[in-house]
C-alpha cells in the first residue's frame, strides 16, 4: 500500500516537474506546479507530517499558486519565445547539474544508517509541533511575522500604479 | 517499508529539475516557478530527515521555509509587475539594461 502510494505520487511529482519544463505557456507551467505541490503534500502525509501536508496545500497549492496564476493573467503573459538564451548557461549548466545530481545520488545511496518509512510509524501531531514552535522557537516565529509584514509593505510599494514608469520617464 | 533514501533521491531530482528550469526557461514567471520547485525539493528532504531522527524541529524548519517562500513570492511577483510596466516584456533576454 505504502509502496503503491509512494510510486504513484512520486511519479506524479516528477511528471509535473518535467511538464513544467516542457510547456511553453506559463499558465500550463503553473498548473503543473500545482500538481507537484499537491502530490508532495501526500508524500508529507506518508512521512507522518500531517500539519505540513495541510499547510502545503493551503499555502503553496492555494495561496502562492493563485498569486502566480493571477500575475500570469494580469500581465497577459503569452507563449514563451524560443531563443538561443545564454549559451554558457546551457553548455556549463547541464553538465554541472548532471554532475551535481550524480554526486548527491551516490552520497545518498552509499549512506549506511538511513532508516525506512512505514505507514505504521507514529505521526507528528499538530500538538507536538505547536508545543515546540511556541515554547522553544517563539522568537523566530515572531521574527517571521515581522518578515511577512515587511513583505506586504514591499509588495504594495513595488506594485503601486506608476511606481516604475513615472520615474523612468522623468 | 520504503527506504528513506528514495525520498531523498526524489528530493534531489526535484531540486535538479528546478535548476534546469531556471537555466533553460526564458520567461520571467516560469523562472520564478522553477525557484519554487527547488524550495519544494529541499522541503521534502527536510521532512524525510525529520522522520528519520524523530525530530520535530525539522518540520518546523519546513514551516519557516514556507513562510519565507510566501514572502518571496509576494515581493518577487510585485517586482515582476514593476518590470513588466517599465519594459513591457517578460522575456529575460530583453531585460538586459545592466548587461555589458
Amino acid at each position: 500500500m505504502h509502496l503503491i502510494l509512494f510510486i504513484v505520487f512520486a511519479g506524479l511529482c516528477l511528471a509535473g516537474a518535467m511538464n513544467l519544463l516542457l510547456q511553453t505557456h506559463p499558465i500550463n507551467s503553473a498548473l503543473s506546479l500545482v500538481v507537484v505541490m499537491t502530490s508532495l503534500a501526500v508524500l508529507y502525509l506518508l512521512l507522518g507530517a500531517e500539519f505540513l501536508a495541510i499547510a502545503q496545500i493551503i499555502v503553496y497549492a492555494g495561496a502562492i499558486m493563485v498569486l502566480f496564476t493571477f500575475v500570469v493573467m494580469l500581465l497577459n503573459a503569452g507563449r514563451e519565445e524560443r531563443t538561443l538564451g545564454s549559451r554558457a548557461g546551457k553548455m556549463i549548466g547541464f553538465p554541472a547539474v548532471a554532475v551535481f545530481l550524480g554526486v548527491i545520488a551516490t552520497v545518498i545511496l552509499k549512506a549506511q544508517n538511513l532508516g525506512s518509512v512505514a505507514l505504521s510509524d507514529p505521526i507528528t501531531s499538530t500538538e507536538d509541533l505547536s508545543r515546540v514552535l511556541f515554547h522553544e522557537l517563539l522568537l523566530p516565529f515572531e521574527v517571521t511575522s515581522v518578515l511577512i509584514l515587511v513583505a506586504i509593505l514591499g509588495a504594495v510599494a513595488l506594485a503601486r500604479a506608476g511606481s516604475g514608469e513615472r520615474r523612468v520617464s522623468k | 517499508m520504503i527506504p528513506i533514501s528514495w525520498y531523498l533521491l526524489l528530493s534531489a531530482a526535484l531540486f535538479c529539475l528546478g535548476v534546469v528550469g531556471f537555466l533553460i526557461k526564458r520567461n520571467l514567471i516560469t523562472v520564478f516557478m522553477s525557484i519554487e520547485l527547488m524550495l519544494n525539493g529541499v522541503n521534502l528532504s527536510f521532512v524525510a530527515f525529520a522522520h528519520q531522527w524523530h525530530l520535530v524541529k525539522g518540520q518546523i524548519f519546513v514551516f519557516f521555509v514556507m513562510v519565507v517562500a510566501a514572502a518571496e513570492a509576494a515581493v518577487g511577483l510585485a517586482i515582476i509587475i514593476a518590470v513588466f510596466r517599465a519594459r513591457s516584456t517578460l522575456a529575460v533576454d530583453r531585460i538586459d539594461l545592466m548587461k555589458l
